[in-house]
């Protein structure tokens, strides 16, 4: 019977693991839904990109109050990790604190303190955030896109930050009322320890090891919590800065489809009606532009995935701003959410079966996507490189190219560009004529 | 700005069997909007001043693209792309230098992959150029004792990473230089870009244009600097609108430095 515990433990990490798998493999095939992309170029730039956005969160500092919590958060779960790692080998093993012979007792108490400090401040950075979304509502987190799930999950994941962050502190507060306790109190729960001081040695043990369980049990499930919440973040912040456009922001790519058939109109020797060359019908793109999920490139869908609905890039875009629909945040977010709807329609019919839905329309209007200035701001804003302009562009490109639905005024002045050269109603042959204005 | 300035093509250039150091693209608002007019003229009065060897395409250049290729339009931005190219190529053209940032961005970062591969600089670029090589020089401290501030044009700022140089060549104009709360990397758009210049914004609270001319007027300058023409009459009537016109001066960085010439 010795072994109960270690057998339900195993089962149980076993279960999450398992489960946590299946559940990225989920989100792993419908990122694949997307066309294809290179990004494997200039591997050394890449790797310092993730290194100083994703590892170092540079671009998380140009707002310093979110900035310095986050990171506060965002050590505390790196360096408690470490914590975690020993509580799962005790859990497999049967052991009890099995890092303190190795470290020797004092300094194993120096790295613990540390930690309960690190928790302390995690405890108190995720209080503020609440605040901060509750309380004192700071903006960008009030606009419409941030209702129901989306406010529900911000609530969630601090909520759950909050309660680990406390048992881990209770499971050590508890143990240092143990009669015969060899080590010294640590730091911040030396501090606690009076408030169980008057529980008799069974109850102080099952407190502890109550919150033991009740410690790594949440962390499994949070784990487990990860693929359906936003912050998913914190696993694909890491290849989405990898992956990431390392051009010019001012760059746009040009369909290279389009190249080809631009040139062969302006070749004048080319044959209009020449057979394609063998191989080539298969390169033949099914559409220009973007009207659903699955003629955007892998990239833009491991963008939505990797969106932790922060809304700096909401609060930097000119259009929102000033009222208009457009919300580069809402973007991601419709991205992912048709995303999961075609993933799911794909899982369950084994091919894509035509739902009569589609990103555009159905999740997107045209008057969001019309309200862009492609300044990108929300680019510039991203703390993990996310690209908003990319999937704006492309759609405009369905818009236009596939459906000829621009605007009026952006019809007339195609239509300029076309005839004259300019995107006003100028004749080409007056070009100069401003050398003789005074 | 009333003598007559020296702006000869590439035509007349390759006639005379002669090759100019850099070409000058105009762009269509410096061709042929009446307030963009007047920044070409300044810049070719300061290429004239210091003797650079410029030539135009004059009725041979055409759009770049850029509106169409930012409203969705990928045929007619490639069209113009390859027929612009054919006609760089034909002249060997290898530096250009625009008054633009919508064209200098569309030159530099989307015709090389489409055959264009050229030098292509920014007119504060080229400027900041010709003051360090003392081929300019600022005279008259015509902005001593006014505020001048900068507005970013997002295609030269954060598409292109360019923020120092319009501001080193306005330092040099012996103005005091303050900056907007929001510039640079943070700085908001005209109003202008992804071709929403030739339409109109979609429903809202209020215009892009306004929200900037705010933040701007917000530093109390005399003069709101520019390094974009469509940045330019985006501020012009923003400040219109704001009823300021007689107080506060909306130029570019070549109109600034121009008027600083003896």
């Amino acid at each position: 019977m010795q072994y109960v515990d270690n057998v339900v433990f195993v089962a149980v990490l076993a279960l999450a693991i398992f489960w946590f798998s299946k559940q990225v493999g989920r989100i792993r095939k419908n990122i694949n839904l997307g066309r294809d992309i290179d990004r494997t170029d200039r591997k050394s730039e890449r790797w310092s990109t993730m290194l100083r956005v994703a590892f170092g969160q540079s671009k998380m500092q140009a707002r310093p109050i979110p900035g310095i919590l986050h990171f506060i958060v965002y050590a505390g779960f790196i360096l408690i990790n470490i914590e975690v790692l020993e509580i799962l080998i005790d859990g497999i093993f049967g052991t009890h604190r099995v890092f303190a012979p190795v470290l020797g007792e004092s300094f194993y108490g120096v790295v613990i303190g540390f930690f309960e400090v690190l928790a302390v401040l995690v405890l108190l950075a995720c209080v503020i955030f609440l605040w901060r979304r509750n309380v004192s509502k700071v903006k960008r987190f009030q606009s419409a896109e941030m209702k129901g799930w989306a406010f529900r999950d911000g609530n969630n994941i601090l909520v759950i930050e909050i309660v680990l962050m406390t048992a881990l502190l209770t499971m050590n507060a508890a143990e240092a009322n143990f009669e015969g306790h060899g080590q010294a109190p640590f730091l911040v729960s030396a501090y606690l320890a009076p408030l169980f001081s008057g529980l008799d040695q069974s109850t102080l043990h099952f407190v502890e090891r109550f919150a033991w369980w009740f410690h790594i049990l949440g962390i499994l499930a949070f784990l487990n919590y990860l693929p359906v919440s936003k912050h998913f973040h914190i696993i694909l912040a890491f290849p989405n800065t990898w992956f990431s456009n390392l051009d010019a922001k001012g760059r746009f790519s040009n369909m290279a489809s389009v190249t080809k058939e631009v040139k062969m109109m302006m070749d004048p020797n080319a044959d209009p009606f020449a057979a394609p060359a063998e191989g080539d019908e298969a390169a033949e793109p099914g559409r220009f532009g973007a009207k659903d999920v699955t003629d955007l490139n892998w990239v833009n869908l491991m963008n939505a995935y990797s969106c932790t609905e922060c809304g700096r890039c909401t609060s930097e875009c000119p259009a929102n701003i000033t009222g208009k629909k457009l919300s580069p945040r809402k973007v991601m977010m419709d991205t992912r959410d048709r995303l999961e709807e075609v993933g799911a329609n794909v899982a369950k019919n084994g091919e894509f079966k035509e739902d009569g839905k589609s990103l555009l329309d159905d999740y997107i209007t045209r008057e969001e996507l019309w309200a862009c200035t492609s300044c990108n701001a929300c680019t510039q804003a991203c703390p993990v490189n996310i690209d908003p302009l990319s999937i704006i562009v492309q759609m405009r490109n369905y818009l236009v190219m596939e459906e000829s639905a621009a605007p009026q005024e952006l019809n007339l002045m195609m239509t300029n560009v076309e005839n004259n050269g300019a995107p006003w109603q100028f004749a080409q042959a007056d070009r100069l004529n401003w050398k003789d204005e005074a | 700005m009333s003598e007559a300035l020296k702006v000869p093509t590439m035509a007349e250039m390759m006639a005379s069997g002669q090759k100019p150091e850099v070409l000058f693209w105009v762009g269509c608002a410096g061709s042929f909007d009446d307030r963009a007019k007047k920044i070409t003229r300044a810049f070719v009065k300061l290429l004239n001043k210091a003797n650079v060897p410029f030539a135009v395409l004059g009725t041979e250049e055409s759009c770049t693209g850029d509106p169409a290729k930012r409203a969705g339009n990928e045929f007619l931005f490639q069209m113009q792309a390859l027929m612009n190219i054919e006609v760089l190529n034909a002249y060997e053209v290898q530096k250009i230098v625009t008054t633009c940032p919508h064209c200098f961005n569309t030159l530099k970062n989307e015709y090389p992959e489409l055959g264009g591969k050229y030098e292509v600089m920014h007119h504060t670029q080229f400027l900041k150029k010709l003051l360090d090589e003392g081929k300019l020089k600022v005279e008259g401290g015509v902005y001593k004792g006014k505020r001048i501030t900068f507005h970013d044009p997002c295609y030269l700022g954060r598409a292109n990473d360019e923020y120092e140089a319009p501001r080193e060549v306005l330092a040099q104009l012996e103005a005091d230089i303050s900056e907007m709360k929001s510039c640079k990397q943070r700085g908001l758009c005209c109003g202008a870009g992804g071709a929403q210049m030739f339409k109109e914004a979609e429903k809202g609270n209020k215009e892009v244009n306004i929200e900037r001319t705010e933040q701007a007027l917000e530093v109390q300058p005399d003069i709101v600097a520019t390094g974009c023409p469509f940045c330019n009459t985006m501020m012009t009537d923003g400040v219109k609108v704001k009823e300021q016109s007689t107080k506060v001066k909306v130029y570019d960085v070549a109109e600034l430095l121009a008027k600083a010439q003896a």
